[in-house]
């Protein structure tokens, strides 16, 4: 617009835009790409090395001195330290403060006569002259190439082991009925404020406004009291699906009233004021003709109301149960980040299922995303 | 499995509920007070008490919940913060007191004033820049979306890859956090990041701004493409540069929606909880506000009154946006 494309300026606005990019999105294919990786190598080496091979200092144990095999007169122990895969050792040792003391293939000398070697192929040998005596092996430190390798196993751990997958359910369980229910409630709402004629009208658009702000921390001690003594008296658990679907509604009206509002009040007046003069109530223009027209911003708030709920934590923590058919997949990540907080295959591929649904939500309703923010706060909001 | 078919049919039932308060309330309306194919003084008295009543049909269910989640709660709130842990006694003014006292609070105050200082700030500058620069190349719209996204991202889920980028591990061993490699890479020490007293705040801001700047950045760009042409034409004329037109044309008729960005980020800050939660649960003096209230709602068996007492901070801090949020919305239904 301003600066021509001649301008060798564009190229700076390239590269800065790239940069930017990149600053942005790194993050979360890191977390994407570490998702994907052998546990093992996670654990020893950056994402961002996961294409070339590592080197990695591993112990090893040989087999115990049980199944050493009489052979030429001599006492052999055999096996081999990389189960499969295409993983090369390049060094070995059997000090621990000199792991790397032999090249891989060479002959070690352990004492009392023996000799270890260890192949290029992980294969060893421990050759005695005399018969070998106790039970545990001889321990093998080694350093071995290991070759890239993705996996999908951190998934199938965290989906059954770590509850992820349980609590995937709980939270479809959550979002999808209180992103549904509000609507509903709202869209009336919002049409009485926008079209209906009644006293106290403007004000009530003012608490709406006000109520946008009001710090979710300032309900949650009065709601929780209050769902304990509604859960005392009728002799029912305080904590229930029913009670946060609606808390989730209560905390996303103001919004919901708000977008639809002002969205329906931009509709033209002249097709509410033919369709009155043809003998339609109210609630027969809301029904056939107001709600279809305000699709876009009902698609709009229910996007944001589904991001929400489903990214919601407090809310969840406070007015939901932390049993297994009741933990969300926030919760769940919080107690992982507690309980399994250096395993980062867990939390990896535990994070990334909890942000996945959201992700393919914005990838294909941007478009009503944006709409909504723009409705939701370019307005006075 | 069986908890999902008992929340598809919940939801079916609170739909249906729903539909059923509005369709049926509306029919015993019409059924009381008929106007269809009457006339004279009967119809049009009836037509204007179901005028008078419907609104109110209309918005029954959405006020009965804005009292009892949101009205409600405010005033009960004062009201607890004023009484004792279990909120029985009147203790006057003594959580208060003991709060501004407390080494733990005043810390949670210090840091979210950081918080407030940096985050709307570093947000919006980042937004404005990026809205500025893709809005003149051609796959802006990619890069866009691209720093658009973290958005749909929860703030735990945030959490665990920032986290991930500022893994430490001990000296001398290959780092796996981005930030200690890259740092290695240059000759420094690693360093536990989210341990370092005061600093530690500013690598948690990082990853509301990460967040919020696609928030900032989306109506920014909306607000860039909202300026009339004329005038850009007019200093370019005139021979004005490109920074020029940029901070002397652009920047002062976007500052209504600045102001919208930076408040609407400002109040998510207020708010913000889940991050430091995940990242430190307020150690290494990383608390704030909102965590704080969380903690002290259940800390040993639950004190309400302090818990209420810094909820009711929060919320003063909130009140002016609320009020310029209001006054804004009622000029706007002037000029309707």
């Amino acid at each position: 617009m301003i600066a021509s494309s001649r301008s060798p300026l564009v190229w700076v606005v390239h590269i800065s835009v790239i940069l930017l990019v990149v600053l942005w999105t790194l993050p979360t294919a890191g977390l994407l790409i570490s998702s994907l990786r052998d546990k093992d190598q996670l654990a020893v080496s950056g994402w961002w090395t996961a294409l070339s091979t590592s080197s990695q200092n591993l112990t090893g144990r040989a087999a115990s001195p049980d199944e050493q095999v009489e052979r030429d007169g001599k006492f052999v122990i055999a096996g081999n330290l990389l189960e499969g895969g295409d993983s090369k050792v390049s060094a070995f040792g059997f000090r621990p403060l000199q792991p790397t003391a032999f090249e891989a293939g060479a002959l070690a000398d352990i004492g009392d006569g023996q000799t270890l070697t260890v192949k290029d192929d992980g294969s060893y040998e421990i050759v005695s002259p005399t018969r070998m005596e106790g039970s545990r092996g001889q321990r093998i430190f080694y350093t071995a190439a290991i070759p890239p390798r993705f996996t999908f196993d951190n998934y199938r751990e965290v989906m059954r082991a770590a509850g992820i997958g349980a609590s995937f359910i709980n939270s479809l369980t959550v979002a999808i009925p209180a992103t549904i229910i509000p609507i509903l409630v709202a869209a009336f709402a919002a049409y009485a404020l926008a079209w209906m004629k009644f006293p106290g009208r403007s004000i009530l658009i003012a608490v709406v406004v006000g109520l946008l702000v009001v710090p979710l921390q300032m309900s949650l001690i009065p709601l929780l009291k209050l769902y304990n003594g509604v859960g005392a008296f009728l002799g029912v658990p305080a904590k229930t699906y029913v009670g946060i679907w609606l808390a989730h509604m209560g905390f996303g009206l103001p919004l919901a009233i708000y977008l639809l509002r002002n969205y329906m009040a931009g509709l033209p007046r002249e097709i509410m004021e033919s369709a009155r003069v043809d003998g339609a109530s109210d609630f027969d223009i809301f029904i056939k003709i107001i709600l279809p027209l305000s699709f876009p911003a009902l698609a709009s708030f229910s996007i944001f109301q589904f991001l929400w709920t489903w990214n919601d934590l407090l809310v969840a923590m406070v007015f939901l149960g932390t049993g297994n058919n009741e933990l969300v997949l926030t919760g769940r990540l919080v107690n992982l980040l507690g309980s399994r907080g250096g395993n980062w295959e867990i939390l990896t591929a535990s994070a990334f299922i909890t942000i996945i649904v959201p992700l393919i939500v914005f990838f294909t309703l941007q478009r009503y995303l944006v709409r909504g923010l723009l409705a939701g706060s370019v307005k006075g909001g | 499995m069986q908890q999902l078919i008992f929340a598809i049919a919940t939801m079916a039932a609170g739909v249906l509920g729903c539909a059923a308060y509005f369709f049926g309330t509306n029919w015993i309306l019409d059924k009381l007070f008929p106007s269809k194919g009457l006339t004279g003084p009967v119809a049009s008295r009836n037509l204007r008490i179901t005028n008078a009543i419907r609104p109110w049909l209309f918005l029954g269910p959405a006020l009965f919940s804005l009292t009892i989640y949101l009205i409600y709660p405010v005033i009960a709130s004062v009201w607890l913060s004023l009484h004792d842990r279990a909120g029985e006694n009147f203790v006057g003014l003594n959580n208060f007191i003991w709060m501004f006292n407390d080494g733990e609070f005043r810390q949670s105050i210090y840091n979210n004033f950081l918080w407030l200082l940096v985050v709307p700030a570093a947000a919006t500058f980042f937004g404005l820049i990026i809205a500025a620069l893709t809005d003149r190349i051609w796959w802006g719209n990619i890069a866009k979306t691209l720093i658009f996204m973290p958005m749909a991202i929860s703030f735990v889920g945030a959490s665990v890859i920032w986290k991930f980028i500022y893994d430490y591990r001990a000296e001398g061993t290959a780092q796996i956090g981005l930030l200690n490699a890259v740092v290695v890479y240059f000759g420094g020490t690693p360093e536990a990041w989210v341990t370092l007293p005061f600093w530690n705040n500013f690598f948690l801001m990082v990853i509301l701004i990460w967040i919020q700047t696609g928030f900032a950045m989306v109506i920014l760009s909306a607000a860039l493409r909202g300026i009339p042409e004329e005038t850009i034409e007019a200093a370019v004329i005139d021979g004005a540069n490109g920074l020029q037109i940029f901070f002397k044309i652009m920047i002062p008729q976007m500052w209504g929606t600045i102001a919208v960005v930076w408040t609407t980020i400002t109040i998510l800050v207020l708010k913000v909880f889940d991050i430091v939660l995940a990242m430190t649960n307020g150690q290494w003096q990383s608390q704030v506000l909102a965590n704080l209230m969380f903690d002290w709602m259940f800390r040993g068996g639950g004190d309400f009154g302090r818990g209420a007492a810094i909820a009711v901070i929060i919320m003063v801090l909130v009140i002016p946006i609320m009020i310029w949020n209001i006054r804004n919305a009622a000029k706007e239904m002037e000029g309707h």
